[in-house]
């Protein structure tokens, strides 16, 4: 018999990580899914971030503009009818929906891997009870919470400030749950073990062993919950939620909706809205699934 | 069975449960003002006469979330109200209940989330299952992927696109409701044909996004079945391809799916609404953007807790099925 | 069932007449677990979670056009739980209820269940404690004996080896070193290799000295030019380090790949 595999061992072939940007450049070829999702998100700060400094954000605003003008050199995108000049939506639009979603994200991240971590590292009565809390608002759609909050707040007293912070109170489920299960598997590795058997304590062990093998699933959670964030303030925008007077991407699908756009024939104000939201998203996607990448090297998932 | 699985569970829907009910009494205690009042009187000043029997509405919301009696006594009234599904009176549709109007929509939405949910779940699992299978066709392996992107688009608006697309632009279905509101509904054969019509596209909407996460979660479990040992004794023993790929890989990859699936259910429900808002559907969602836009306090903390029940429910009889599928669980107890 | 990159580079599986390398994938399946069958390494997780034992017995002759009724296989499993020494009952239970030497029992049952001509028994008790591996051995030892099979049995523990075959092999980084009885193995070992790996055995006694073989095994994909062993041959000489040994017949029935007896 003389069948014969050819079994190659993974031998961890370590490289000299001296030059760390032209290698984050040489990863980004490879995890091809990550540049693309980084590379839309450059693109879409360019745009709104130079927009910002070459485009009147008044005409942004209702009446800001002449209505229902079909996108011409004049009008890139189209004027609403509501008399809003829709490139003037978008470049604010696109830099108040990232900016809502990244505040309340990372306020969601930060308080959900505090909980998460502490619940793990402590165990006990408060780790049951954490777990318990998480569990059931898991269950409880966030954007129905969103609702009902909104829906009792004064939409005129409301800024978009104050409503990534009400968002955020959504978003920490999500950040505390994987960081808790990641906490839990690690804990019980042995290089945590051989730390603890060296005396090092628990501070110790947390910095120096356990937050910076936790970086790569932080950055994922970060992602997934600012995709929460974004899609609450969108979905409660559509729904009519939250304030209704300020230029962003949720608050023009509402009007387009709310004010028959598509009878009107006046396509470009609802696809303007939603191409740039299926963008984001999109964009959103493929970070994670990059980022994925990064966490869990042996779980090669290509798009 | 296990007893204490089962406890477990029962505590679990009634911690949703008990939690929803809770939200809808004290959110709107955490601000200063008092929205449900100030909307009392300025519907009645608006209206200019005050509808019959609204004094006693009035009353029955003092005493709901009365002044003059402590919290925690308000809070007693208030959850065995609830426990009644005592959901008070629809400030707009005065003098229908709260109950009323939820009994109308809800069936709508039953029906489409259920059968919407059923068919991304099997598709997309079943997409999954090709993808990962080392056996498959190029086009599983390679193309189907690709499409997995759109997953990520929340569901409202790939429905907001669909319209635009197919019943705007190419005029081939129709662009909202349910059924065809200029015919009286008749229970025939032609009214079920138009109401399936109308739920084409908002189904759709639904699939197309939601199939894709079901997919994923699929793949990433068939790689890790088919490492398994049982597969290469399996394969071993000359069984034919296709028992493999079920009995074998897709029987034990799909146990971490069920799980998933009972998760999943509050992101369907929060996207149900919007879908049903974009496409006038007139179930529970577009109820909720109907009272939204009217500021129908009652209309909408009833929708949210029983759309929070609903989905307390249907993880419960996902968590039933559960032990079925899976012999291990029912010694999980012991 | 070789997975890429691996591949069949060349040469025969010779089974009675037929060369199994020429099968084609339908009829290779066929082959399998009907006239050779294998025995798994871990019996721990080899057994499908979510399928009853005598399920899992009767799956495998479904797929093989024997011809037989429902009953009739329902029979042929019962017959080979016991001819395992299985009580009945385990065809009923679920792989998590059963212990590690009933779960390998239930895989020997599973791979004899066609009475195969050939079983492959690959590291059968490596998971397994001495008492419950003895047990088991016995077990293929009699079974073998009753349906006339033949047993490959793969392993590195040369004391098993000793008690269980009649003839064996010695490989090295994936090529023959020696074959041969087991007498002429183990009274005038060949190759270094084989010298070596009895030597390592413990030898009541003499306590408290181990022997083992200094080094490590080169990679599959960059072997050592010449004699793949040696790198870490006590006797290698010039010749071993550019020019690859043949394998071949030294005394009746003994071959092996060394230079040492080359003449």
């Amino acid at each position: 018999m003389t069948a014969q595999t050819i079994s190659s061992p993974a031998l961890p072939i370590r490289k000299n990580e001296s030059s760390g940007l032209r290698n984050s450049f040489r990863y980004l070829r490879r995890n091809r899914q990550l540049a693309i999702g980084l590379g839309i998100l450059v693109f879409l700060i360019l745009f709104s971030g130079i927009g910002y400094f070459y485009v009147d954000k008044n005409t942004a605003y209702a009446l800001g503009a002449p209505a229902g003008k079909a996108p011409s050199w004049e009008h890139p995108f189209g004027t609403d009818g509501q008399g809003r000049e829709l490139f003037a939506v978008a470049v604010y639009g696109i830099w108040e929906t990232l900016r809502i979603g990244f505040i309340a994200g990372l306020i969601g991240l930060g308080f959900g891997s505090f909980l998460g971590f502490s619940s793990a590292f402590f165990g006990g009565w408060y780790d049951v009870i954490v777990r318990w809390v998480v569990d059931v608002l898991l269950t409880v759609p966030g954007l129905l919470i969103l609702v009902v909050i909104a829906s009792t707040l004064d939409n005129k007293s409301f800024t978009l400030t104050r409503m990534a912070f009400i968002i955020a109170l959504t978003a920490w489920m999500g950040p505390a749950r994987t960081v808790r299960a990641q906490v839990l598997t690690m804990r019980e590795r042995p290089y945590v073990m051989m730390a603890r058997l060296n005396g090092m304590n628990s501070w110790g062990i947390i910095f120096r062993e356990l937050v910076p093998n936790l970086l790569p699933y932080l950055g994922a959670s970060l992602v997934g919950s600012v995709t929460g964030a974004i899609f609450a303030t969108v979905g409660l925008a559509g729904l009519g939620l939250g304030p209704l007077r300020e230029p962003t991407i949720g608050v023009t699908i509402y009007w387009a909706m709310g004010q028959n756009a598509l009878l009107r024939g006046m396509w470009w104000w609802l696809m303007m809205p939603i191409l740039i939201t299926i963008l984001i998203f999109i964009m959103l996607f493929l970070i994670s699934a990059g980022l994925d990448e990064v966490a869990n090297p042996r779980v090669r998932r290509t798009i | 069975m296990s007893l204490s699985y089962l406890l477990r569970r029962i505590l679990l829907v009634f911690l949703i449960i008990w939690s929803a009910a809770t939200l809808n009494f004290f959110i709107p205690k955490l601000t200063p003002r008092n929205p449900l009042r100030e909307k009392l009187l300025e519907q009645a000043s608006r209206s200019g006469y005050i509808p019959p029997g609204f004094n006693e509405m009035v009353k029955s919301y003092e005493k709901k979330f009365g002044l003059d009696q402590p919290v925690w006594k308000q809070y007693l009234t208030y959850m065995n109200d609830m426990a009644h599904f005592n959901l008070g009176y629809s400030i707009s549709n005065f003098p229908k209940t709260v109950p009323e109007l939820i009994g109308q929509a809800i069936w709508w939405t039953i029906g489409l989330l259920t059968a919407t949910t059923l068919i991304s779940f099997f598709l997309g699992t079943l997409l999954g299952a090709l993808m990962a299978w080392s056996r498959s066709s190029f086009i599983f392996r390679q193309v189907v992927p690709s499409l997995l992107v759109l997953g990520a688009v929340p569901p409202f608006i790939v429905g907001l696109l669909l319209i635009y697309l197919v019943a705007f632009k190419w005029q081939l279905l129709p662009l909202g409701g349910a059924y065809d509101t200029t015919n009286l509904p008749t229970w025939d054969f032609s009214f079920f044909l138009d109401i399936l019509k109308h739920s084409i596209l908002p189904a759709l909407a639904f699939i197309l996004t939601t199939a894709g996460g079901w997919a994923i979660g699929m793949r990433g479990m068939m790689v890790t079945v088919q490492g398994e040992d049982y597969m290469t004794f399996a394969e071993a023993k000359g069984l034919k391809n296709w028992r493999l790929f079920y009995r074998y890989a897709v029987r034990n990859a799909l146990l971490p799916q069920i799980t998933g699936l009972a998760i999943s259910f509050s992101y369907i429900v929060g996207g149900s609404v919007l879908v049903e808002s974009v496409f006038r559907y007139p179930g529970l969602g577009s109820l909720l953007a109907t009272a939204i836009r009217q500021l129908d306090y009652f209309l909408i903390y009833g929708i949210v807790f029983i759309l929070i029940v609903a989905i307390g429910i249907a993880m419960f009889i996902v968590d039933l099925i559960y032990p079925l599928l899976d012999p291990r669980i029912a010694y999980e107890g012991k | 069932m070789i997975k890429t990159p691996g591949r069949i580079s060349g040469g025969q599986i010779l089974l009675g007449d037929t060369d199994l390398t020429k099968l084609s994938e339908e009829e290779m399946r066929q082959v399998r677990a009907s006239q050779i069958s294998m025995v798994p390494q871990g019996a721990i997780n080899s057994l499908n979670p979510v399928m009853r034992v005598r399920d899992q017995i009767i799956d495998s002759m479904l797929d093989h056009n024997l011809g037989l009724s429902k009953a009739e296989m329902i029979e042929r499993a019962n017959a080979a739980l016991e001819a395992v020494e299985l009580n009945l009952k385990v065809g009923r239970m679920y792989p998590h209820e059963l212990s590690g030497g009933m779960k390998q029992r239930a895989c020997i049952a599973i791979s004899i269940a066609m009475s195969p001509q050939v079983i492959i028994a690959d590291e059968p008790t490596s998971a397994l404690d001495v008492v419950t591996q003895r047990q088991v051995m016995q077990t293929i030892g009699r079974l073998q004996e009753r349906m006339g099979s033949a047993v490959i049995l793969i392993g590195h523990d040369m004391g098993l080896m000793a008690q269980f075959v009649n003839r064996m092999a010695v490989m090295y980084a994936g090529s023959l070193a020696e074959l041969g009885s087991v007498q002429d193995i183990f009274t005038h070992p060949l190759h270094p290799y084989t010298q070596m790996l009895i030597e390592s055995l413990p030898v009541l006694g003499n306590r408290g000295v181990f022997k083992g073989i200094p080094g490590i095994t080169p990679l599959l994909r960059d072997l050592p030019p010449g004699c793949v062993f040696n790198t870490r041959c006590p006797h290698v000489m010039d010749v071993c380090r550019h020019k690859t040994p043949v394998f071949k017949e030294y005394t009746p029935g003994h071959w092996a790949a060394c230079h040492l007896h080359e003449k």
